[in-house]
């Protein structure tokens, strides 16, 4: 075999090439500040970041579960199920609010570990467990909330506000979150683990990783991350919401896929989800802006995942 | 022997991926009635030419002739059309489907627009009658053996009406008596005009069932030799260079026993099992296929319960089913699935070096990757794995070398005793030699080497002692010195008393 054949790439097409999701936002982004004149402009391009936010928390945490070659549906579910039991116990049990995050928290995680177990322990597929995890999480949303809003406690509402004129929380916490999932999956062994299972399961237990152990905390993040996106989401709208973030997972899903993860696990970053994320946000706000109706816009969202997996696909036949 | 003009003819193939040019001009003619065997090193193009000629790969240079006249195979319906068919290592059968309905795949006899059942049978009977292989055509795929799965992908072929039939390592996962099988089938089917280009990494294969044989090297095409071509001169040519010693067993000097295993049993796998390896010490573990020897591994490492005995590693008794245990102990396996068990394929190949010591190399959850990169670094040297560097997917590494990226997370370990499960099937004959001379290398250094094989010369020529496993017991131990490959195998196909373990 000899190598270096093969006309050499420029190194910054062979970036694109790599990261097609980059390349795709960054079209989209040309295209609509052509189309509109309203896009580029600062408020705008925040209002998209705080659009983006929740189903980026999300995402990130999907992005983990997915990476590991499981999926989880019960991100929307759990993410209401964290936001009520925040409300309730601050405004009804008359919880000091910080106790009240930490409690909301741990719901969250308490959620993903329960998928993990019914996964790792009841030997149940990822998509069954966390397909009832979604009903259970939803239902007990609407038990403790009898069905109604629960208002926010003022001081956990601020994480829907913003610093000084410009800066919203919600971008600031997708952020932080976007940097401990690329840091939690580039640098630590609970990260490493995940790309080794979703790899090859049977490869890493015969390697020495405690393989359901892994799940239960790779569940357990997943879990976790839901449970700040449902916080953030229920702090903009000052109150949170039985029904909340309904169908997110789903768009967490797309996130992660577009960022180019594969669903049989073993691949993905926490870049590419926030990227994946920013071109749904992107998306839905070019079409308002262009007017188009939302009607229209679901089909074009679909298109959109379609043509963004194809994409990734052939170019890997390509290269194979 | 008939022998008559070419049907197939490749000519001056070459194929680029990006950073390998993996053809660089290979020709080759298959006669009607003839076994052509194709050799080479893992690496050498033979995967890349087969793929090229069941339309899987088209090429970027040189151009195929079927019966004289070019062809442009860019599908594997093409390639089907022609009468070309491959059989890969992996099946293309659907194992939760009956045999019949396997055999006619895609074109069920249909009646009415109904799939016809009795003659989709009575077909199958037929195809299955011409291989000569005695199985049901309404068993599920999924209850036969390997060998018999095999025939019914060949029997298959027959159903395509295949004027050339491309066996990929048709052997590598059939015991002796299921080879001779499928040599006969084999001839059969040459005698019929059938053209068969045969891959194989056995040199002894070649004189039984070949013809001709078609060296590559590099990529390339280098020389075209009859089939009673000598051992070494086909090596000489394959590797470029002689081989001096294709088993170069150097005994170290014997320690203490590092690894024990007494009266270990499994209902229904093994039964009653003792043994010890010392310091130094290679012991082959020898048997047919099914005999229980992968089940006691696992068993051993942990990897899979047992129902009674016990193991013990420098006299620490070790708890079942523990694989993390296991490894702290200083046991390593290298799985018979190399690809299925050992590896993780969409890793790199450092990712997959430090996957036994990411534990260690983790301090308050966070993982020392440069750590863990330098000593990646050092084992891939160390094992000569042929990379464009340790960010190099294991999936685009040729079967030596993805071996010995298996054997090598366990020297990055540092592991004492190493289970080595099939260690070189699959692999070419110059890495086979390197993993032999790291293993005398490991047993200089004091590390204990248990060698399950099926390869009886390997066996023989590795191995400082011999245990012998039939029907799930142990039925002999020999010394390698005074074992013989007859020896080996009367005791192998032993019938144990009271027969497999209840």
């Amino acid at each position: 075999m000899r190598s270096n054949v093969l006309p050499r790439r420029s190194p910054a097409a062979a970036w694109l090439a790599e990261n097609g999701a980059v390349a795709a936002l960054v079209v989209l982004v040309v295209a609509l500040s052509l189309l509109s004149s309203d896009f580029l402009s600062l408020t705008n391009l925040l209002n998209v970041g705080v659009q983006a936010a929740v189903t980026a928390i999300l995402a990130f945490g999907s992005t983990f579960v997915i990476v590991t070659g499981g999926i989880d549906l019960s991100v929307g579910s759990v993410a209401a199920l964290s936001a009520i039991t925040l409300a309730w116990t601050a405004t009804e049990a008359g919880v000091a609010w910080p106790v009240a995050v930490v409690v909301a928290l741990a719901v969250g995680v308490a959620a993903g570990l329960v998928n993990a177990s019914l996964i790792a322990y009841g030997k149940l597929p990822p998509f069954i467990a966390t397909l009832a995890m979604l009903g259970i999480a939803r239902g007990l949303a609407l038990v403790i909330s009898q069905g109604s809003p629960i208002p926010m406690p003022d001081a956990v509402s601020r994480l829907g506000d913003t610093i000084g004129r410009y800066l919203p929380v919600p971008v600031i916490v997708m952020v932080v979150m976007g940097v401990i999932a690329a840091v939690i999956l580039n640098r630590t062994y609970a990260g490493r683990a995940m790309y080794a299972i979703g790899g090859n399961e049977e490869a890493a237990r015969l390697s020495g990783i405690k393989v359901d152990r892994q799940k239960l905390i790779t569940y357990g993040l997943s879990g976790g991350f839901a449970a700040v996106a449902g916080i953030v989401l229920a702090s903009r709208l000052a109150s949170a919401q039985p029904q909340a973030a309904a169908g997110y997972e789903l768009d967490a899903i797309a996130a992660v896929v577009i960022g180019g993860a594969s669903l049989s696990g073993g691949k993905g970053r926490a870049l590419g989800t926030f990227v994946g994320a920013l071109i749904l946000a992107v998306l839905r706000n070019g079409l308002n802006l262009l007017s188009v109706s939302a009607f229209w816009q679901q089909v074009v969202i679909g298109v959109v995942i379609a043509l963004a997996v194809l994409v990734d696909t052939l170019r890997r036949r390509g290269t194979n | 022997m008939r022998v008559s003009e070419a049907i197939l003819q490749a000519e001056g193939l070459r194929k680029g991926f990006p950073g390998v040019q993996a053809l660089d001009g290979v020709d080759l003619s298959l006669r009607s009635g003839e076994v052509h065997v194709l050799l080479g090193e893992n690496g050498a193009g033979k995967s890349t030419l087969i793929k090229m000629l069941s339309g899987a790969y088209h090429p970027d240079e040189g151009r195929v002739l079927m019966d004289g006249r070019q062809v442009d195979i860019r599908t594997a319906g093409d390639a089907q059309r022609l009468g070309i068919s491959t059989i890969y290592q992996e099946f293309n059968l659907v194992p939760e489907l009956s045999v019949a309905e396997n055999l006619s795949l895609g074109r069920p006899p249909r009646r009415f627009g109904f799939i016809d059942k009795s003659a989709m049978v009575r077909q199958a009977g037929e195809l299955l009658a011409r291989v000569g292989v005695d199985v049901d055509p309404r068993m599920p795929i999924a209850r036969l053996g390997i060998a018999r799965m095999q025939m019914v992908e060949i029997a298959k072929a027959l159903a395509l009406n295949a004027r050339v039939l491309i066996m990929d390592e048709p052997t590598a996962v059939l015991t002796t008596s299921e080879v001779d099988m499928l040599f006969e089938i084999v001839r059969q089917l040459r005698d019929q005009g059938v053209a068969i280009a045969f891959i194989t990494h056995h040199l002894e294969e070649i004189a039984a069932i070949g013809d001709r044989v078609t060296v590559l090297r590099d990529g390339r095409s280098v020389a075209e030799v009859p089939a009673d071509t000598s051992q070494d001169e086909l090596v000489r040519l394959m590797v470029g260079r002689p081989i001096d010693q294709q088993f170069p067993r150097r005994p170290a000097e014997l320690g203490e026993p590092l690894l024990k295993v007494s009266d270990l049993s499994r209902r229904g796998a093994f039964d009653d099992i003792s043994f010890e390896v010392r310091a130094g010490e290679v012991v082959g573990v020898a048997g047919l296929v099914g005999a229980g020897r992968t089940e006691v591994a696992r068993a051993i490492f942990g990897a899979d319960r047992y129902d009674a005995g016990e193991v013990a590693v420098r006299g620490r008794r070790l708890p079942p089913a523990d694989v993390h245990a296991a490894m702290e102990a200083g046991l390593g396996l290298v799985p018979e699935d190399r690809k299925g068990q050992g590896l993780v394929l969409s890793a790199d190949i450092g990712e997959n070096l430090g996957l036994v010591t990411m534990r260690d190399a983790t301090r308050a959850g966070f993982v020392d990757r440069k750590g863990q990169r330098r000593a990646a670094a050092k084992v891939a040297d160390q094992l000569a794995i042929r990379m464009t560097g340790l960010d190099q997917e294991v999936r685009t590494l040729s079967g030596g070398n993805q071996q010995k990226v298996v054997i090598g997370k366990w020297l990055v370990a540092d592991a004492g005793v190493l289970i080595l499960d099939e260690p070189t099937r699959g692999v070419d004959v110059g890495a086979k030699v390197e993993i032999y001379q790291l293993i005398n290398a490991l047993t200089d250094s004091g590390h204990a080497v248990l060698m399950i094989s099926s390869d009886l010369p390997e066996i023989l020529g590795m191995s400082d002692r011999i245990l012998v496993m039939a029907r799930g017991r142990l039925v002999g131990e020999l010394p390698a010195a005074e074992a013989t490959q007859d020896g080996v195998m009367a005791l192998a196909v032993t019938d144990v008393e009271g027969s497999r373990a209840q």
